[in-house]
């Protein structure tokens, strides 16, 4: 069995700059990755608007994505194995793949970092009601088949979601001649980007309706049309009010979940609302020695955010393959008003400065984010707008902190 | 005209309007918003990213060099649709040049290895 001190699973964004962090101190490295490169999802991001905040410019998906495979393909200290798909990982860290070039793969390693990334809800998952025609996508396939691949999915489009891929996604299909006839969005309110709204939907006067969901399909061999209907502030639909829209495409932009399936059942302590794994600030988890990064750990919406966090965990995993890690005691993270979830959800007693990341809940305007610990305030930060689509994050001094610290809204 | 400011996450409904060639911003917030209103009304400005067909199968990610006149997009991206490659690019390199007389350059966003089929 080969040894390495970091083996990394997954070789997109978060793989990535973890195989950097984890190099700079000097582990050998491993990547397991399951498609033919490396670079994940950025592949078929072609639409620009990557880096601004760690590379200080405007990137397409593909060269963001460059920046980092350069530089984790020319170091001779990691070892990429490409169409590995991951079978297992024990909680001594043994990891087994296969590989059509080698076979069985079984690696032992020091420390493991798990950037699996995440996965899209499907029609399945929501509950789609109707007949299964061919015609259903959710939009990260869909994009996958025009940006890879190669092929445009469908003439005449409704899409159901206005997160930033079904946005980015309605205007991609315009772009290349297909009709965008509605983007509809169950809540009032997009979590998509302001940009993407204007950009990829105004721009091309393509309609947006909030409050409004797919309440059946039909057609037998492709999808022929589906109906629509505007939802009850408890989401139900009013079915009077049910609408008949024919489209041959319904692309599906509903959420993405974090793709935990390879450890799911291990001892490994899970947060019910990322449906990431719970971690302390270097991103390890309740598993000493096993660390989580990117959409694998908490869906994102910027891919700077995830080079970040996997750079930490990288560099920690490292670290904790020599033996160079304390295990101090810990406090709690915890959430008060309007805070939908905090991570890390638990931080070390010590010295230095440590972000707390975070989402609302619903959109507010005009709050103040506070931090406190036993009712004492370490910090705090006035905000215009704070909305569900856009993660946030509070700075704390770790030498002021008592005990458990909450992450709150407050007038 | 009226249009969704961009700047950040607050989403003002801006309203521009222009009187004896004075272009006047209402329903901003913040300088900023006043700065885009604007520019959206007098030159508006977007990045045209799309895909180049390969011959013998399969497509290239392209970029224009920078923004270019939003009124052009259209051509632009009918210009993309016409390009054939038949050779191998890196990223970075010129996959149309002044694409739809924009004076930009459509640029290829990764490299292409071309194989002949």
């Amino acid at each position: 069995m080969k040894h390495f001190d970091v083996v990394i699973i997954g070789g997109g964004p978060a793989g990535m700059a973890a195989a950097i962090g984890a190099r700079e101190q000097g582990a050998s490295v491993a990547i397991l990755e399951r498609d033919v490169r490396l670079g994940g999802i950025l592949n078929q991001c072609i639409h620009n608007g990557f880096g601004l905040h760690y590379f200080g410019e405007e990137l397409t998906g593909p060269e963001y994505a460059e920046r980092f495979r350069k530089k984790v393909l020319s170091d001779s200290g990691i070892k990429v194995y490409l169409e590995a798909m991951v079978l297992s990982l024990t909680e001594d860290r043994v990891v087994t793949a296969v590989s059509p070039t080698e076979g069985l793969i079984e690696l032992s390693a020091g420390s493991v970092v798990l950037a699996m990334g995440c996965r899209e809800r499907s029609a399945g998952a929501i509950g789609l009601i109707g007949t299964r025609p061919a015609g259903i996508y959710t939009a990260g396939m869909a994009q996958r088949l025009s940006n890879v691949d190669g092929f445009l999915v469908g003439k005449e489009v409704v899409i159901l979601g206005s997160g930033d891929i079904g946005l980015i996604m309605a205007r991609r299909m315009t772009s290349e001649g297909a009709k965008v006839k509605l983007v509809m969005e169950l809540m009032p309110f997009s979590s998509g980007l302001k940009r993407n709204i204007v950009q990829c939907l105004q721009d091309y006067d393509i309609p947006l309706r909030y409050s409004t969901t797919v309440t059946r399909v039909t057609g037998k061999e492709r999808l022929t049309g589906v109906y629509v209907a505007p939802v009850d502030d408890k989401l139900q639909p009013i079915l009077e009010k049910e609408e008949y829209i024919s489209c041959d495409t319904l692309l599906l932009s509903v959420g993405l979940i974090p793709e935990n399936d390879l450890i799911a059942g291990s001892a490994i302590e899970m947060s019910r609302i990322t449906s990431g794994a719970v971690v302390d600030e270097y991103r390890q988890t309740s598993v000493p020695g096993i660390f989580s990064a990117g959409n694998v750990l908490h869906v994102h919406d910027l891919v700077d955010n995830v080079s970040e966090e996997a750079y930490v965990a990288g560099t920690a995993a490292a670290k904790y393959a020599r033996g160079a890690i304390e295990d101090t005691p810990c406090m709690q993270v915890t959430t008060g008003t309007g805070v939908r979830y905090a991570l890390p959800q638990r931080i070390h007693k010590g010295e230095g400065t440590v972000r707390l990341y975070f989402r609302v809940d619903k959109v507010y305007r005009g709050m103040t984010v506070t931090a406190r610990s036993e009712g004492v305030l370490l910090k705090k930060k006035k905000t215009m707008v704070l909305a569900p689509g856009e993660m946030q994050y509070i700075e704390i001094d770790k030498s002021l902190v008592m005990g458990d610290v909450c992450v709150a809204l407050e007038e | 005209m009226d249009t969704t400011c961009i700047m950040c996450p607050m989403g003002c409904a801006l309203t521009i309007t222009e009187e004896n060639g004075v272009v006047t911003v209402t329903g901003n917030t913040c300088p900023r918003g006043a700065k885009y209103g604007v520019s959206e009304y007098t030159d508006p400005k977007r990045m045209v990213t799309t895909l180049v067909k390969v011959r013998g199968g399969g497509v290239l990610s392209v970029k224009t060099s920078a923004p270019i006149r939003k009124t052009l997009v259209p051509a632009a991206l009918k210009a993309a649709a016409g390009v054939l490659l038949d050779h191998s690019v890196h990223a970075g390199d010129v996959v149309l040049a002044d694409v739809a007389g924009s004076g930009e350059d459509l640029i290829a966003t990764a490299d292409l290895v071309y194989t002949e089929k």
